[in-house]
Parts: C-alpha cells; structure tokens; sequence
C-alpha cells in the first residue's frame, strides 16, 4: 500500500492511524450508534476510529446529511465545491476525491474538478464558480481571510441569504471532517508507484 | 409557532431571525447538539469539561475571534485549564502543540504528529476524542464568521 500525496478523483483507501474500535469489544452505546444489527456488521476504519467518541459520531451523520443533502438552497453541486475547496486548503486527500467525484457526477462534468485539481486556486473558473471557489478557501484557511468584498462578490455572483448560509456550512462542515479523515488516518492505493 | 431558536452558533453568529437562518433551523439545532457532544460529553476520557472549554477559547483566539474565546472561558468552572485558553501558552507534552496544529494548519499534520502523541502515553480514544473536539471549533468558528459576514454585507 503506497500513501496517496496527489489530488484525485479516484477515491483512496484509508488506512487508519490509530487502532479502531473492534465490534466484539464494542460497547452497547457503541453498537447503537455504528447501528450494529445481526445482519449489518459491515462497518468502515473511519467509522470505527470515531466511535472512539460515540457521543461525537452519533449527532454527527445527522448533521452531515442535513448539510449537504436538504432541499432548498444551494444546489448540491455547489454545496459540493464548498466541501471540495476546503479540502483542497486542508489537503484532504481523501475527502477531496469523494468530493471531487460527486461534483462532477451531479455537474455531469469533469470540467471544474480537472481544472482545480491541475491549476489549484489559479485555476480559469466562470465568475460564479470562482466567487464560491475563493470564499470557501479563504474561510478554510481560517476565518477572518474571508471578507465583506468575498461574500459582495457571492451576492453579486446571484447567491442569495440561503444560498450563502448554505455555502458557509458546506464549507465548515468540511473544516471538521478533513480534521477527522486527513489526520486520524492515510489515503492509500495498493501497487501504485509512489 | 415555535419560540425563536437561540444557539450559540447563531448567537455568535450575530444571526438575526430571518428566512436563511429560520429554513436551516434542524441543523442549528444539530449543531448544539454537537457542541455538547464535545464540550460537555458524559464520557470525557482525558479530557475533563473545564479543559474542553479552555482549549476551545484557545482554538477560538488562534482564529482571532476574542467573542467567541469569551464564550468558551465563560464555560470554565475554575481556573485549573485557564491557562491553556491562551495560545502563547504552551503546556507540558505534545498536546496542545498538535492542539495548535491540527487547528490552524492541518494540511501539515502528518503520520508522526498520531506517533507522537502515542508515544506520549495518549490513548487512540483520547486522540478521537480530541480530534472532534478540534473539528467541531473548526466548523464553529467558521459558520460563525460566515453569519457575521452575512450579516455586514445584507
């Protein structure tokens, strides 16, 4: 198995870094919240890293889903871009190929991901891309780098008061879940070259 | 109708009632729940409340939100962790260096950062649980300084 250092779409493997919660020494709150039942054992590395802190994994896959998935808002796509940017800033290896794997399959388009993952932030977007691209970096590399003329640049770009919350929570969210997935463990490939 | 939702986040935030905030209200409400969770879970490992709320006023000043780093000190029930909450301060051990780390640079945490702390005598559960917490301030904050920006720009 061989670390994955490059931006991909080809989603990785993750390869934990500390020892996950074995299901026969699993607790019952453990058990309840990987939803462990007779005929669904299966469960990820990653999900059994954090339950590690099963409180933490139990309010967190709501809250995800409500994200990036409710009706109304920001388009799913663009929510994706959000997750994708803070990725990038975070160097998500991980995250950002599930993410980037999305976009273009609900875009229908590599365009955006093959743009971003060659060039980086330098990279030619439409204005509305690039307005959404560049708040959500800015937020991820930390808060005050975002500013009045970034979000001026939202509005103008034709996002609206929801569009924008929308963004701001994509965006956060991922601020958390690259902590998680980028630093508790690796994205690996078996027999590729370094 | 239900009473106005009042959070943390969105108090924070600065978010005034309105049709943005009011059309997400679930995942406020989610988001407290996951504040919680972090800062005040039943099962704490290594990691009592009080130094839960100091490292959170800490990772809140590293970000430059002194609102915010407020907040969380309010939450400290004594001074035993004060010092932790502030970011010039740099413990004993390795923790609040990958404290530091993991909150405003974690695109250069590497496999030896995980080594470290368990070489340290850190449990895995107590570097998960550290890791949420970490995670939840990083999304906090955010949403936060996106509400305020919102809010300046409507």
């Amino acid at each position: 198995m061989t670390v994955v250092h490059k931006f991909t779409r080809t989603v990785p493997e993750w390869r934990p870094r500390v020892r996950p919660v074995a299901l026969d020494e699993a607790t019952e709150a453990q058990k309840d919240a990987l939803k462990i039942t007779p005929s669904n054992t299966k469960v990820s590395d990653y999900v059994l890293v954090l339950a590690h802190d099963v409180e933490s994994l139990k309010v967190r896959s709501p809250l995800f889903n409500a994200i990036m998935y409710d009706k109304g808002g920001l388009g799913r796509a663009e929510r994706e871009i959000g997750a994708l940017a803070a990725s990038m800033v975070n160097r998500c290896i991980y995250c950002a190929a599930v993410h980037a794997a999305r976009h273009a399959e609900l875009d229908r388009s590599t365009a955006l991901t093959d743009a971003l993952f060659q060039k980086g932030a330098d990279a030619d977007l439409v204005p509305r891309e690039r307005a959404i691209f560049d708040y959500a970096a800015k937020l991820s590399e930390t808060p005050p780098a975002a500013t009045e003329a970034d979000v001026a640049a939202l509005r103008d770009a034709g996002l609206d008061d929801a569009d924008i919350l929308d963004l701001t929570l994509s965006t956060a969210l991922f601020g958390w879940a690259n902590r998680l997935m980028h630093v508790l463990g690796d994205p690996v490939r078996k027999g590729m070259a370094a | 109708m239900s009473a106005p939702l009042t959070t943390s986040t969105l108090t924070l935030g600065g978010a005034a009632d309105g049709d943005a905030v009011t059309g997400r209200a679930n995942i406020f409400e989610m988001t407290a729940a996951a504040e919680e969770a972090v800062l005040a879970p039943a099962d704490v490992g290594a990691f009592p409340h009080d130094m839960r709320a100091a490292l959170a006023a800490r990772m809140a000043r590293l970000n430059g939100d002194e609102a915010a780093a407020a907040h969380y000190e309010a939450r400290m029930e004594g001074p035993a962790h004060a010092a932790l909450a502030d970011p010039s301060h740099p413990g004993e051990g390795p923790l609040l260096a990958f404290v530091d780390k993991t909150a405003a640079a974690p695109k250069d945490i590497v496999a030896a950062d995980i080594k470290t702390l368990q070489a340290a005598g850190v449990s895995d559960a107590d570097i998960v649980r550290l890791c949420e917490l970490i995670a939840f301030m990083a999304y906090q904050l955010r949403v936060i300084a996106g509400l305020r920006l919102m809010g300046q720009t409507a």
